[in-house]
């Protein structure tokens, strides 16, 4: 976490980032996907390794490698829109009929802001989700991990520049990732 | 120790000659046990690749069936491939996907195995075992049959299957351009990091008959060809290269084998593809005239998704993969997959594909998402009493395969059923459960073996 020698900035721009989050989370749960999309900057990165079980002492092996490795996901947002373009087709089986999901977003802390805290264009933050998806009759997934995100002000709001999302699985236990982290 | 098995009653459920096949082979869990001893101990299976053991002490876990095994590279550079549990009191002694190490411990009394499955070292070995416990007895259960076929690794539970070679037969035209470089070099392939591994509630059958040639499920797959991925931005795939093909099934009924290839014409000359990128277009163009250089006539044959008899399917084009199809119960299926490139590839190539890759493949591809929820749905709707009273329906081209299939000079191995206008068939997977029936009859290898005693030699 930021050294905070502006505790109330600090503590403003917590709430701000916060907001953001909630209302992001929000626009997916509610299936607002082309608004969603519309809250990522043109060059976002969007990356979720895939987690092996590796030796005491070569954790740095535990994750497959951004930009080198096949990932869940690796990619920017042309793939992104392709993603929610399919499911707007209305024919993307695995989708249709659409999934009830709820993301919970917590544990969020600010590990920078640049310039400043009073003055930030830039946030790099930490925080862990939990995402329940239930679809047609009982299928049902829960998934948990952490999230370390990089947001970007552009157009007087915030936008994702960056998302890492750190899954707290090896073998996936759903069949398919066809929702947003 | 092999044990001889009586035929099985349930052997009878699979109708090749009326191209049916009873639903209570993907639901029912006394088959599913059968399975297990019949199938998965019989036959062979593809365990890893080598270069995901490039050095002495390198090891990935893998499986058989059900089971885990240690797939290892001994310091003398030997590959095996191990029951990963100890001989001791069972416990699994490497909980690592991956890695390197000089021995295996075992976290439970401490038995540790060098990494040629040998037992070097026993807790108390003189107070508690007097000298007495003979040690070369006691090493790793190693597969007795193992082979390093361009790469990939196979193994075998039973010591009477025959040679790998001769259990593809035929079809080993096929294999090798998955293996093969895309320029033809014997073997020219590797696995990128990271393999893909998740749960998908079917049976296992599922995504191997899909995998063995289903061209019949453009449905399925409309999202994606809507959005399109394909490595220049259109539909799944890049198939400008098919313009002009014929579209085969062919499958290996005494073996269970079966994959979809497009035969190019007789005159057919390489076809620039990919061309978003210079150096991408550059590689695959130049590549695809050194194959045609090297292998003339066959590289008229592009290769398409393709099932090795159990439950290893692959695609050898785009995105070349292979997939394991390792049973979990009648009702789930552990789906690992694997990814290769070309070893002398250019960076930007390798990158294109693993992109590609990504996107299309698995939980988190546009295309194959909506496979798995073919599986889940047929497999569930399948479990019902009424339902086991239906038999699926695999009789789409009955009675339109030949033998001796040719073209422009150019003999087609196995059977062959020419699907270029009607673009879809069932002949293989009718191969493939009849090959299943013969796996659930079979009292053992000499009763496999048919093609032994009707003349078709390891040949076909």
């Amino acid at each position: 976490m930021v050294v905070a020698n502006d505790p109330l900035a600090m503590l403003l721009l917590k709430q701000d980032v916060e907001t953001f989050l909630y209302h992001e989370a929000n626009l997916l749960d509610d299936r607002r996907y082309e608004e969603w999309l519309a809250l990522l900057t043109d060059d976002v990165r969007y990356w979720v390794p895939m987690r092996r079980n590796v030796k005491f002492g070569e954790l740095e092996r535990e994750f497959t490698r951004e930009g080198q490795d096949i990932n869940w996901f690796d990619e920017g947002k042309d793939t992104l829109t392709r993603r929610v373009n399919q499911i707007l087709t209305g024919v993307h089986w695995a989708e249709e009929p659409l999934s009830r999901i709820s993301h919970l977003v917590t544990n969020v802390e600010i590990v920078d802001a640049t310039p400043s805290a009073s003055n930030a264009e830039g946030v790099a933050l930490r925080c862990r989700f939990i995402i329940y998806r239930n679809r047609v009759a009982t299928e049902t997934d829960i998934l948990v991990g952490r999230r370390e995100d990089t947001l970007r002000r552009e157009d007087g709001g915030w936008r994702i520049a960056q998302r890492q999302v750190f899954l707290d699985q090896n073998v996936l236990l759903a069949k398919n990732l066809t929702f947003f982290f | 120790m092999a044990i001889t098995f009586q035929p099985s009653a349930y052997s009878g459920l699979v109708d090749h000659d009326n191209g049916m096949v009873s639903r209570e082979i993907f639901v029912n869990s006394d088959i599913y046990a059968e399975e297990q001893e019949r199938i998965f101990t019989r036959a062979w299976l593809f365990v890893g690749h080598e270069s995901q053991i490039a050095k002495p002490g390198d090891f990935f876990v893998s499986s058989m069936g059900e089971e885990s095994v240690i797939l290892c590279r001994d310091r003398q550079g030997e590959i095996h491939v191990f029951l990963n549990s100890c001989m001791h009191r069972g416990m699994k002694v490497c909980r690592y996907d991956e890695g390197n190490t000089p021995i295996f411990t075992c976290p439970y009394h401490g038995w540790s195995f060098a990494t040629d499955g040998a037992l070097v070292g026993v807790p108390f070995y003189k107070d508690a075992y007097h000298e007495e416990l003979d040690k070369s007895q006691w090493g790793l259960i190693r597969v007795p049959r193992m082979t390093n076929y361009k790469g990939g690794i196979w193994a075998t539970w039973d010591e009477n299957a025959p040679d790998f070679l001769e259990y593809i037969g035929g079809f080993r035209t096929y294999l090798d351009i998955l293996f093969d470089g895309w320029d033809g070099a014997e073997g020219g392939t590797e696995v990128i990091g990271g393999i893909e591994k998740w749960l998908v509630p079917s049976n296992w059958k599922f995504p191997a008959e899909n995998f063995i040639g289903d061209r019949y499920h453009n449905i399925s797959h409309r999202s994606v060809d809507l959005v399109g991925i394909g490595p220049s931005g259109q539909g799944r795939r890049d198939t400008r290269e098919r313009d002009g093909a014929r579209a085969l099934d062919i499958s290996f009924p005494e073996r269970g084998h079966g994959t979809i290839v497009f035969l190019r014409p007789a005159d057919a000359q390489p076809v620039p593809s990919y061309q978003n990128d210079p150096v991408i277009a550059d590689y695959f163009y130049q590549s695809e005239i050194a194959r045609k250089e090297r292998q003339g006539q066959l590289w008229r044959i592009m290769g398409g998704p393709g099932t090795i008899f159990p439950n290893m399917s692959y695609l050898p084009r785009q995105p070349r993969s292979i997939a394991v199809w390792h049973p979990r119960g009648p009702d789930q299926t552990e789906v690992w997959r694997w990814f290769l490139v070309d070893k002398s590839a250019p960076p930007e190539v390798k990158e294109f594909l693993r992109q590609y890759y990504i996107r299309y493949s698995g939980p988190s591809g546009l295309t194959e998402q909506d496979d798995m929820e073919n599986w889940n749905y047929a497999h569930a709707a399948s479990r019902g009493a009424m339902a086991r009273r239906h038999h699926y329906n695999y009789q789409m081209g009955m009675g339109y395969a030949v033998t001796d299939f040719e073209d422009g000079g150019l003999s087609i191995p196995g059977t062959v059923l020419d699907v270029t206008k009607a673009r879809a068939g069932e002949q293989n997977q009718r191969g493939f459960y009849s090959r299943w029936a013969d796996f659930m009859a079979a009292r053992d290898w000499d009763e496999l073996a048919g093609w032994r005693n009707n003349g078709n030699g390891s040949a076909c």
